[in-house]
């Protein structure tokens, strides 16, 4: 590999720009592919989007023989609603298992520097916090407040997005009384069923540690299986 | 979270590495078969001084993929290597969990 190229990937990976490594295995030519890239051929501009997509690593045969294309796709993403006291290890957990984690709260008693120590927090109304974060097919967004003011407008604008999964915490009553809420709403059943309540893997967590690991192990669960 | 805590920093050890004037080399698992341990696109930075960081697999083979990569150093050119099911009885390198793998190592071109 060329230095420039190892500089170049770092760099695209800081700016979390989505970027394949391709190498023709012939002769160990390589270069940087976007999938944006106009000038660049169309089949690997279709294989590149596909290794993307998948995030998966493979060999494909190209009019020149072999290559092999590395995807490279920014960080995932997890957007937590409500800065209590589950979102605190959870944030940290999601945080070694590779994701950028985002905490929406508009209570800055509870979105606060000393709670979540470097942690993106957004204190504005998750409804405005939700349309500026743009949710898309790499992320994944729990609700945790037990506030329908809060919660609500967080879980409409999930629904309407790709995100790969969300959860909403609360009770099975609390549950079909959210259910109830985005029915009248106007979300159909099968809009409603993407949300993961009671939230997490049944592993009978008690601590906000233990069901932030629930929740991870069902968020991990979600993307690989 | 700190940087020390990321364990997918490899490129970025392998540039610091290369910043600080030491030779680099990478290894990337290019195909798997059966029960790999670590998935395609698996890295591992390997510093001159046999240093590393990331694995290609469950630590079963990364000290020949070591030995390889640093030849690379001296050839300037890229290899395959590929490990298949070891014998636990021999002292041979390989994968006990029964999987198959192809592991390219290339050097670090300054």
């Amino acid at each position: 590999m060329d230095a420039h190229i190892l500089q170049q990937l770092v760099r695209d990976r800081a700016e979390k720009r989505a970027t394949v490594l391709a190498t023709r295995l012939t002769d160990g030519m390589q270069k940087l592919v976007y999938p944006t890239d106009k000038q660049e051929e169309k089949w690997l501009i279709e294989a590149v989007s596909q290794v993307l997509a998948s995030d998966r690593g493979r060999i494909v045969e190209g009019p020149d023989g072999e290559w092999f294309l590395n995807p490279f796709n920014p960080p995932l993403r997890l957007i937590l609603v409500g800065a209590v006291h589950i979102a605190q290890p959870l944030a940290r957990i999601a945080s070694l298992a590779g994701y950028d984690v985002t905490v929406v709260d508009p209570r800055t008693s509870f979105a606060s520097e000393e709670r979540f120590p470097d942690t993106h927090l957004v204190t504005g109304w998750p409804d405005e916090a939700m349309a500026a974060l743009a949710p898309d097919a790499r992320t994944a967004i729990v609700t945790l407040t037990h506030d329908p003011k809060l919660d609500d407008p967080a879980l409409h604008a999930a629904l309407r997005s790709p995100a790969f999964y969300v959860g909403a915490l609360g009770s099975k009553k609390t549950h079909a009384a959210r259910i109830a809420r985005l029915a009248q709403a106007g979300f159909g059943e099968d809009e409603i069923a993407r949300i993961n309540g009671p939230v997490g893997l049944s592993i009978g967590a008690k601590s906000p540690a233990e069901i932030a690991i629930s929740i991870m192990a069902q968020i991990t669960e979600t993307l690989r299986k | 979270m700190s940087e020390a805590l990321n364990h997918d920093n490899v490129l970025e050890e392998a540039a610091r590495w290369q910043a600080e004037g030491r030779k680099v080399a990478l290894a990337t698992v290019i195909e798997t078969w059966g029960s790999a341990p670590r998935p395609v696109g698996s890295q591992l930075a390997i510093r001159d001084d046999a240093t590393f960081i990331g694995s290609v697999s469950g630590g079963c083979i990364e000290g020949d993929v070591v030995t390889r990569a640093l030849e690379t150093l001296e050839s300037g050119k890229p290899e395959i290597l590929e490990y298949g099911v070891s014998d636990a009885m021999a002292w041979e390198v390989g994968l006990a969990c029964g999987g198959r793998i192809r592991v390219m190592v290339e050097p670090v071109k300054a």
